[in-house]
């Protein structure tokens, strides 16, 4: 426990050590609000749902970024050989790097809260689908971010890191949309919606936070991480 | 005689490396005992990182074991790696961190806690000469300081075994001699490979040498053992006022010589350089000198040289 600590410690401190840390938030939050008051004086209505269905979106290309150097970085510059032989297990690295992701992603999140907080000055929302928004946010930002660290664990390249992160979170993604479920064959096509990131998303971005949705992005989460593990682990079988 | 595995504090028993169809590692086997300063030395591409990282259990062996302290480095890995500091070849470094940052980082993942770790920390700043660099960025610092975090790391824990490879690499002749001090200094306590291709530095730091080429153990003992064991014999060298060609006929004649040549080096003067070689490993040059005083030569310079341990490592490592 104490190593995943000093592991999240020294991780999180150094997304803040380099620009690329403020450059992504900045231009997050700006984009994020810009797409979100857009429309949101138009439409009149005091919710945030327009907002958090495009964020799945945002995500796609914010997270991967928070992801690419987790294990390109100590690739490249052969930090990993020491890494792994300090005492800590590989479950301990991986977990502790994660949570420190994990984060600076809430913390990218927790900053994004100036547009609740603008909507409950001027109108009355229901508070319900926000909480349940964030929510949704914080666990499928966890799944992309499993997914982007098990991809960066594979290259030395931060930039292949994050192009490939796009993409897997993308396929993911849209796996369960309907676009996607109808030309697949039948006995295919629940797995494929439960698989898919966005569905789980839509119910809880309604406010009904179900434990199967819950479930579903922690096992995501649990399931990278493993595979992360793996690839660590598949030094040792060169 | 039984010695218990306890007195070693490594064991490395028929290790074998296979990287697809390359042998990086063949069947090596050797011992440390606790307290002794090892080189390891080889060409590079011998298998020294090879083995070194199977010891730090960063990857495991194709076959054979290693005990370190004996323990196992596959079932045993996360004890095994507490009692090691490793400064790996390439000596990597987070580089975005500070100094003190950074050895606290060590500090927590070694297990040290608050009045200790900074104590610790204090006193890797004092050894490795890296006071009031506290606060500087590592990837701003210079080689040698750069490779000075990398020892301190090593060395954070105050770990039993010390694996340092290629310590010395990229630095000034000043810097690899304050190195050499440390590693004098701190082997004095701790049990340490010193893993080299550079000959001066090992016998500069190393009580034993373990030559090591394609992975296979080629020779070991001490530096003057493996001098010894060079298959030329010894050379004379000698700066003496003579005929050459009289030179050349009477030192054959001496017993055990089996080549001499000379040639002249001070034309006015009328001194030669002459090098003898022996064929047997006694020591002749008493017999030389007697032949020179015999002819009335007049004599300034008489000297024995033993193979250096180049020789003998290039002997070893071109087959």
């Amino acid at each position: 426990m104490e190593k995943i600590l000093a592991i999240f410690k020294k991780e999180f401190k150094s997304y803040f050590v380099s620009p690329i840390a403020y450059v992504f938030i900045t231009v997050y939050l700006v984009i994020s609000s810009f797409l979100f008051f857009q429309t949101f004086f138009l439409n009149n209505q005091a919710n945030m749902r327009g907002y958090f269905e495009f964020l799945p979106w945002i995500f796609l290309f914010f997270v991967p970024a928070i992801t690419m150097r987790s294990w390109a970085e100590e690739r490249k510059v052969k930090t990993l050989e020491l890494l792994l032989t300090w005492p800590v297990s590989d479950f301990e690295v991986v977990v502790g790097k994660f949570l420190a992701a994990f984060g600076f992603l809430a913390a990218g999140i927790v900053l994004s809260m100036t547009i609740p907080i603008t909507i409950l000055i001027i109108g009355k929302p229901d508070l319900g689908p926000i909480v349940g928004g964030y929510i949704g946010a914080l666990l499928m930002g966890g799944a992309y971010l499993a997914i982007g660290m098990w991809i960066s664990s594979y290259t030395e390249n931060q930039i292949i890191a994050f192009i490939l992160g796009v993409v897997a979170t993308f396929v993911f993604f849209i796996i369960g949309s309907p676009f996607i479920v109808v030309f697949a064959p039948n006995a295919v096509a629940p797995l494929l919606t439960y698989l898919g990131l966005g569905t789980h998303f839509e119910s809880i971005e309604r406010g009904v936070i179900d434990s199967r949705d819950i479930i579903y992005y922690c096992s995501i989460v649990g399931f990278f991480l493993f595979l992360n593990i793996q690839s660590l682990a598949s030094r040792k079988w060169e | 005689m039984n010695p218990t595995t306890n007195s070693f504090m490594l064991e490395v028993k028929n290790l074998s490396k296979k990287f697809g169809e390359v042998h990086a590692v063949r069947n090596l086997s050797f011992q440390i005992r606790k307290g002794e300063v090892l080189g390891f030395l080889g060409p590079n591409g011998a298998g020294k990182t090879t083995t070194m990282r199977i010891i730090t259990c960063y990857i495991p062996a194709t076959s054979g074991v290693v005990h370190v302290d004996g323990m196992d480095t596959v079932n045993e890995s996360l004890r095994v790696r507490e009692r090691i500091g490793y400064l790996a070849e390439t000596n990597p470094l987070y580089g975005d961190m500070c100094v003190r940052e950074y050895l606290q980082f060590v500090g927590e993942i070694r297990g040290l806690k608050a009045p200790r770790l900074d104590s610790r920390i204090d006193e890797m700043f004092s050894v490795c000469g890296l006071t009031r660099m506290g606060n500087r960025q590592i990837g701003k610092l210079s080689k040698g300081f750069r490779q000075r975090v990398g020892l301190a790391q090593a060395m954070m824990h105050n770990p039993d075994l010390l694996l340092l490879d290629e310590p010395t690499a990229g630095l000034d002749p000043n810097q690899i001699i304050e190195i050499r001090q440390l590693i004098r200094k701190i082997g004095a306590e701790k049990t340490i490979i010193y893993c080299s291709h550079i000959l001066s530095e090992v016998s500069a730091t190393c009580s034993r040498i373990i030559i090591i080429n394609e992975g296979q153990i080629v020779a070991s003992g001490t530096a003057d053992e493996l001098t010894s064991r060079s298959t030329r014999g010894n050379r004379y060298i000698l700066r003496l006022k003579a005929d050459p060609g009289a030179v050349q006929g009477k030192l054959a004649a001496v017993s055990g010589v089996s080549s001499v040549t000379a040639h002249q080096v001070d034309r006015a003067g009328g001194w030669l350089a002459a090098e003898v070689l022996s064929g047997t490993q006694e020591d002749i040059g008493e017999a030389i000198f007697r032949c020179v005083v015999a002819n009335g030569w007049s004599l300034a310079e008489l000297r024995h040289e033993t193979a250096s341990l180049e020789e003998v490592f290039t002997q070893l490592t071109r087959g």
